[in-house]
């Protein structure tokens, strides 16, 4: 059954090791749901965020393949570890055309952040889990998401 | 110091004695540096992919790590054939190609290519070192990651700049850092043990043992746990020469043109225990129908092999021959059992076969065994692609690791010539044979004058079937002889639906491969029938120089034992169009 799983890497900051890193996906012939790459508490070593819909088995075997890669020092599987807080961060932009009061009481439940409030529409934005992120956003779609965008998941390990 | 004597430097504290290359703009000062270096040789060769596989033949004939040294843009382009060649069958090569100055990079300079792009997919590590500071640690690393854990080809890209930069306090490194490479060698004790148990209970174990024996120089460790438990083995095409051909307990290889005993041993087996080899589908077949009742064991330096393609229960992760020696020492002797016996009696009772009638043309099987009979004890083999190369691997009776040169998992027609050339520079004392088709002969058929000039005896068999015999040997069987475009004689008048040799065939066939030998300084020999076989083998080999033995075969001669793809590997066709199942 495929899944969504994301794949948090420690990778050494070289020229070229995002290129390998996507290269290698797409040579594999997986697609890649979202990417982050960003400086790590090292500035020589970077954390890699990497999120797939896949099965388990192909997970296994791209997780391999991309500790082979020379750069890359570690690649761990988190989706179903508890071990790690997992957040992502979204921006989006609401359709206020109807039931404004009824947004507006959503967006205080859930404790996403007002950015901008015009005449037709409003822009929020928003840091939780990815189930949190799932929910709030099923809960704003009635009202006409005119604009989003998403940061991709990032985690730390918590233990 | 300069760039340029860094990089020359680098090269002999790695063991270098011979580059292959061919020089061009952006790597004349490289070139110039060795023009005044005494110590490493350098072949010019004639095509920059014939350098690689040449390196590449010198690798894979001694484990050592083969170079090659190109220029930019289109020499670059060049070796990307030979490259990816050598990353399918995990072969230990660093190529070296200049770049266009810094300054220039990504601008569409004069003979700018992407090289560290182009080569990512097609090797285990690239590099471009664009700053002088780097070249020493690179060139550290490189050969280190080539060699080392499942070996690979490196490349290593240097703008012109760098190679005439300068820099002081030099010092070449005397270790890698490589936080994300370090290679596992040592097998995990627990499932060594777990595969220990298995084997003493099992009661039908079968080896499959491939290129990792050899690449890991494993074949004392498994002759010694075979011959202790009497557990039978099958060779891929990359181990062939890791056991002797004539070994009791050894079944041939498996796969599409695999042995009737091996392809049957292995969908019979309850234990199937693969060592450096890895389920390609040439070997497996349909892979849903293979080794249905086998409990799968796997040992394998690269983790990555493991349950790619089938489902393993016994993983061990490590190098073959310090794994089978940890495994050695848990095991005890096992008798030879009904399963074993059983076995060698389906071994005896399908020997290959062929057809040959005295004065007549040769069969091409009956002319690799006569090279067999008549090559040195340790000569070494290096095949083309195509029906020569699955008679090679099927009636050669290989005898030592590292003697059975073929391009296995890229397939690359060209390879043959030129890896026996490095093969030859590598090994001066031994005799180098090169068998290679009249098709791929000719893909790198300029190599010819590189061996006459620099004495370099490559005796080259080609077997002459004036087809592209593979391809027409698939057309013949599943595509009711619409031989498109495989005959290698027809002409632009000749019928467009032919369907095989007939009365109104061209009459000349090209090139004169004895002409196009001598042409070349190279001298040439023919066979028309089976009776100039043996006396143009005994010529040639007699003879000091490179040699062309052209051997006229039969034209329409198939290679059986074959699984047709999609097949389970025990549907096999054994010549006579029967099924034996
Ligand atoms: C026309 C044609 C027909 C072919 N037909 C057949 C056929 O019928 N039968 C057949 O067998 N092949 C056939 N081949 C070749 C086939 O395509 C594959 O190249 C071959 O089967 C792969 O061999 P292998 O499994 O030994 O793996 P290799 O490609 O040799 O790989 C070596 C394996 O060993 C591992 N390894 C490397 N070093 C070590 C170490 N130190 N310790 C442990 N493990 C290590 C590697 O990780 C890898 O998994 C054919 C090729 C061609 C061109
Ligand atoms: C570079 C390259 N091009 C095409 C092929 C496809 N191919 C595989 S075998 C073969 C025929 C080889 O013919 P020949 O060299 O005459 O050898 P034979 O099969 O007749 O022994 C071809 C075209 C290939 N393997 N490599």
């Amino acid at each position: 059954m495929k899944e969504k799983h994301t794949i948090r890497m420690k990778v050494v900051n070289t020229v070229g090791v995002m290129a390998r890193i996507t290269g290698l996906i797409s040579q594999r012939g997986y697609n890649i749901d979202n990417i982050i790459a960003s400086p790590s508490e090292d500035p020589n070593i970077y954390t890699v965020h990497l999120v797939l819909t896949e099965t388990e088995e192909k997970i296994e075997q791209i997780s391999k393949q991309l500790n082979k890669l020379v750069d890359v020092i570690k690649v761990t599987d988190i989706s179903h570890n508890k071990n790690y807080i997992v957040r992502e961060f979204i921006m989006v932009k609401i359709s206020s055309n109807k039931n404004r009061s009824d947004l507006l009481q959503l967006i205080e439940l859930f404790e996403a952040k007002m950015l901008d409030l015009a005449a037709h529409y409003l822009v929020v934005s928003m840091t939780g889990s990815p189930r949190k992120i799932r929910r709030f956003l099923e809960a704003v779609h009635p009202f006409g998401i005119m604009e989003l965008d998403r940061s991709g998941e990032f985690a730390v390990k918590d233990v | 110091m300069k760039g340029s004597d860094i990089i020359l430097e680098a090269l002999k504290k790695e063991g270098v004695s011979t580059i292959f290359g061919y020089p061009g703009g952006v790597v004349i000062p490289l070139f110039d540096a060795l023009y005044h270096d005494r110590e490493l040789r350098v072949i010019l060769n004639r095509h920059e992919q014939a350098a690689v596989h040449a390196a590449d033949g010198f690798a894979r004939s001694t484990g050592k790590v083969g170079v090659a040294l190109v220029t930019s843009g289109p020499g670059a382009t060049n070796t990307i054939t030979g490259i990816a060649t050598a990353k399918l069958d995990s072969v230990p090569i660093v190529v070296i190609s200049g770049q266009v100055k810094n300054d220039f990079i990504g601008t569409d300079g004069f003979q700018e290519v992407d090289m560290s792009g182009l080569t990512r997919p097609v090797c285990k590590h690239s590099y471009l070192v664009s700053d002088i500071r780097d070249l020493g640690r690179v060139f550290k690393e490189a050969f280190y990651i080539a060699q080392s854990g499942r070996p690979g080809p490196v490349s290593i890209d240097i703008p012109t700049d760098v190679i005439t930069a300068s820099m002081r306090n030099y010092q070449y490194p005397d270790k890698v850092e490589l936080p994300g490479y370090k290679p596992t060698i040592a097998g995990n004790p627990r499932q060594i043990k777990k595969l220990a148990h298995e084997i003493q209970n099992a009661e039908k174990p079968l080896f499959y043992t491939g290129g990792g024996i050899v690449a890991s120089g494993a074949e004392k460790e498994l002759l010694e746990i075979v011959e202790l438990t009497n557990i039978p083995f099958v060779s891929t095409l990359m181990g062939l020469g890791s056991a002797p051909a004539d070994h009791p307990l050894f079944l041939g290889m498996p796969g599409m043109h695999g042995r009737y005993a091996a392809n049957h041993a292995m969908m019979q087996c309850d234990l199937l225990i693969a060592v450096g080899a890895r389920f390609d589908d040439r070997v497996t077949g349909d892979i849903s129908r293979f080794a249905p009742n086998a409990l799968i064991a796997h040992i394998d330096i690269d983790p990555a092999e493991i349950g790619k393609n089938v489902h393993t229960e016994i993983p061990v992760v490590g190098d073959a021959k310090h794994v089978l020696s940890s495994l050695k020492l848990l095991l005890k002797h096992r008798e030879s059992n009904g399963w074993c016996k059983a076995v060698l009696k389906w071994k005896e009772e399908t020997p290959l076969a062929y057809r040959q009638k005295e004065n007549e043309v040769s069969a091409p099987q009956y002319v690799i065994e006569s090279i067999s009979r008549l090559a040195d004890e340790d000569a070494v083999i290096a095949t083309d692609v195509g029906q020569h190369q699955m008679f090679a691997a099927l009636y050669y009776k290989h005898r030592k690791p590292r003697s059975f040169l073929s391009s296995g998992g890229l397939g690359t027609m060209g390879f043959g010539l030129p890896a026996a050339m490095g093969a030859a520079v590598a090994n001066p004392e031994k005799q180098i044979i090169a068998i290679c088709g009249d098709g791929g002969f000719q893909m790198n058929i300029q190599e010819l004058t590189t061996c006459a000039l620099n004495n370099i005896p490559v005796k080259a068999a080609v077997l002459n079937n004036e087809y592209l015999g593979m391809v027409r040997q698939w057309q013949d069987i599943f595509w009711n002889k619409h031989y498109s475009k495989v005959c290698l004689r027809q002409r632009s008048d000749c019928p467009p639906n032919c369907k095989g040799p007939n009365s109104q065939c061209p009459e000349k066939y090209f090139p004169d491969f004895v002409k196009v030998a001598e042409a070349n300084g190279v001298k040439g020999l023919r066979a028309e029938t089976k009776e100039q076989v043996e006396s143009v083998l005994k010529e040639s080999f007699a003879h000091p120089g490179p040699v062309v033995m052209e051997f006229l075969v039969r034209k329409e001669e198939n290679v059986y034992p074959m699984v047709p793809a999609g097949k389970a590997i025990d549907e096999i066709l054994m010549g006579d169009e029967r099924v034996l199942i």
